[in-house]
């Protein structure tokens, strides 16, 4: 068992709510969360739908894991079609609002059509209300999570809410649960804004009871968890550090995207580093990093707190960012850092703080920033279109005022929430949005680490990294060490990244396991909480059959073999520094060699043998 | 000669002193090799495990047979990753 066979759907346009059966069937083909919301998706919405209209549905998925003891099971995923991508969107967060949606004894809520008033939530158990959320509607999420909780009287009510910056379009917009947990990327909080959602309340006291096999599940959990504290990364690296050790090590083998990717090193990656935010600093003798902090159920613990230098020019007189909140993590450094040039720690926590408070993927936010300051290098903008920000690479307060008019959507603002592709056409630019299939590049150069050029190229929620992290293998040496530079390959090893990482997305754990489990310990642990035999063969085939799901929306969509590729830039410009310079994206020569592995034809659609085969459904 | 010693995340407390921002120039002897820079800063082998030279990995084999040159740089971490 595990799953808790019911489903919450939310009509929105009739306010009523109703209680299904989960279908079983497709949770043997699709596990949970990622793989079997998505399965719901391609079940009940028409590919081609407008993702900001009534049509699309957002759905709030758990895994099967999720809010078990499982090292790392308090995830969670928000599916839905984005508005940025027009593609499939799978955005996952930890925190702890998915074991308590699970607790309350729910696998996933679907939300569908559009409410004609700003409205929320209220889950407690197995009641579920729609509430009226018109005084909530304008509010940030910092300050909507406190209402909440106030007019509830409960403070261990948990939320999932967005900002203002999806009540105003801004097409990267994330949903943030627990104030500073986010379903980031993809547009996923536009798609609920736009629903007149604001947010979701959940209080579950049933636990998580209806394991298979508890005996057996107990003692599959203690070993997998062993193995997580004895191994280097998840056991001492990431909690200590956190995910922003990478800053200082992309930099050096020349793989750090900076100043809108023109560049492939930052001068002051040293200065924005995990190593940097563990420095006391001069006005009070404090480091930017207070402590780490984990999610539900995770024995890893690579979450960042912070805090912002008081006498910082950003938030001098705001002592509502004073406190500790949600502190930089590596890809929003990178995207606010070095992507725009700006080397001030502060500043970049800042911005990230705001990102949190008012619901925006900070990587998406970063990179459209360093867009815009391209066009305004090469003179396509000026000080007139930005409403007098000097959009200069390196500025950090023209990064932080660009934060705040996102969040808020006021003036240039409303350009930067179109993200970086639709604000390089508006400009007439478009080379310069660096970006697959609408959405935003994260922190590794394709032209020094070649294997995420593919990852890239071929996501199905558009540029990213979480879909094939092959930075383990390429540079960290995870699980064996491989040539960044080369290509050959790199279509096999993506694949493989691909589909392990689709199982493990649908499982209710954290990706970050896998840098000391593969799937050989996720099986036992489903295995004996989960019915059906989970061996890790079953795994490969159900991440592989996600994976088809996924491309064959997208190709029902409208996308074609011709958006599986990266902006010209980096098939026109070599690395500029370091072990790549000259160096450009072989991902052109990669493609033939990895729509073969996947069984597609030469035009990127799905063959007849491997549609049968994975049974993929019509 | 001098090459530049960087050394990052647990590591940092093998930093010679007068290191800034986790990197250091230090003098070794010509030709030195790389593990004989790694024992030289005390460095536990074990925890050596990305070992770059220039930006490029070396593997443990060309840690002990490839030899430093005047003016590189030399970086190591322990295990870590993030993403």
């Amino acid at each position: 068992m595990a799953w808790t066979k019911k489903i919450l759907r939310v009509n929105l346009t009739e306010g009523k709510v109703s209680s299904e059966p989960l279908n079983m069937e497709w949770a043997q083909q699709y596990l949970g969360q990622r793989g079997l919301a998505t399965r719901y998706l391609v079940d009940e919405i028409d590919p081609k739908c407008d993702p900001l209209g009534p049509e699309n549905k957002l759905i709030m998925a758990t895994g099967p894991l999720t809010g078990t003891m499982v090292s790392t099971g308090g995830r969670y995923s928000v599916i839905t079609k984005s508005p940025l991508t027009n593609c499939v969107a799978c955005s996952n967060s930890g925190g702890f609002i998915g074991a308590e949606m699970k607790s309350a004894g729910w696998d996933m809520i679907i939300f569908e059509g559009k409410s004609p008033k700003p409205v929320y939530l209220y889950v407690e158990n197995e009641t579920a209300e729609l509430v009226p959320a018109d005084d909530l509607w304008g509010k940030s999420v910092w300050e909507a999570d406190k209402l909440i909780h106030e007019k509830h009287g409960d403070p261990q009510l948990r939320i999932s809410c967005i900002g203002r910056a999806a009540e105003a379009g801004c097409l990267y917009s994330a949903v943030i649960n627990d104030l500073h947990r986010a379903a980031g990327r993809s547009g996923v909080g536009t798609v609920m804004g736009s629903k007149n959602l604001k947010a979701v309340a959940v209080r579950g006291t049933r636990g998580v009871g209806n394991i298979k096999d508890p005996k057996r599940f107990m003692e599959e959990v203690s070993k997998a968890k062993q193995v997580l504290a004895e191994n280097e990364v998840t056991g001492k690296g990431l909690p200590t550090y956190g995910t922003q050790v990478l800053m200082n090590v992309i930099n050096e083998v020349g793989a750090m995207p900076t100043r809108n990717m023109r560049e492939v090193q930052f001068e002051h990656a040293n200065q924005i580093s995990a190593e940097a935010m563990a420095e006391p600093r001069k006005s009070d003798g404090k480091p930017n990093l207070t402590t780490n902090a984990g999610c539900f159920a995770c024995t890893i613990a690579c979450g960042r707190i912070s805090t912002i230098d008081k006498t910082h020019y950003s938030v001098v007189n705001k002592p509502e960012y004073w406190g500790n909140s949600g502190g930089l993590e590596y890809e929003a450094a990178w995207a606010l850092g070095c992507d725009t040039g700006v080397g001030d720690l502060d500043a970049l926590t800042y911005a990230n703080f705001v990102c949190n408070e008012d619901g925006m993927d900070p990587i998406s936010f970063g990179a459209t920033v360093a867009a815009a300051m391209e066009l305004y290098d090469i003179g396509a903008i000026d000080s007139k279109t930005t409403g007098g920000i000097e959009m200069k690479f390196g500025s950090a307060e023209a990064l932080t005022q660009a934060a705040e008019l996102t969040a808020r959507g006021e003036g240039f603002g409303q350009d930067l929430g179109l993200g970086s592709k639709r604000l390089c056409e508006k400009y007439g630019h478009p080379d310069l949005s660096m970006t697959v299939k609408g959405q935003e590049f994260p922190a590794y150069d394709p032209r020094g680490i070649q294997g995420m050029g593919l990852t890239y190229a071929t996501s199905n929620r558009g540029a990213c990294h979480l879909r094939s992290y092959t930075v383990a293998s390429e540079i960290l040496g995870i699980p064996e060490k491989t040539d960044p530079l080369a290509t050959e390959g790199k279509p096999g090893l993506v694949k493989a990244f691909q589909d392990a990482t689709a199982a493990v997305d649908s499982t209710g754990c954290c990706v970050f396991t896998t840098f000391a489990w593969t799937l050989e310990n996720f099986a036992p642990q489903l295995d004996a909480a989960c019915e059906g035999d989970w061996t890790p063969e079953k795994l490969v085939e159900v991440g592989e059959r996600i994976w088809n799901l996924e491309r064959e929306f997208n190709l029902k969509a409208g996308i074609t073999a011709a958006d599986d590729t990266l902006p010209k830039r980096f098939f026109t410009e070599g690395a500029n520094t370091g072990p790549a310079k000259g160096k450009k994206s072989g991902v052109k020569e990669m493609m033939p060699e990895y729509y073969q592995l996947r069984g597609w034809s030469a035009e990127g659609t799905i063959n007849p043998d491997t549609r049968k085969r994975l049974g993929l459904p019509g | 000669m001098k090459i530049t010693l960087k050394l990052f995340a647990s590591l940092t407390d093998y930093l010679p002193e007068g290191a800034v921002r986790n990197a250091a120039e230090v003098e070794v002897p010509a030709g030195a090799s790389l593990n004989a820079v790694i024992d030289r800063y005390r460095v536990p082998r074990e925890l050596a495990h990305l070992v770059l030279v220039n930006g490029v990995y070396a593997g443990a084999s060309e840690r002990e047979k490839s030899c430093l040159k005047e003016g590189d740089t030399l970086a190591i971490w322990p295990p870590v990753a993030g993403g």
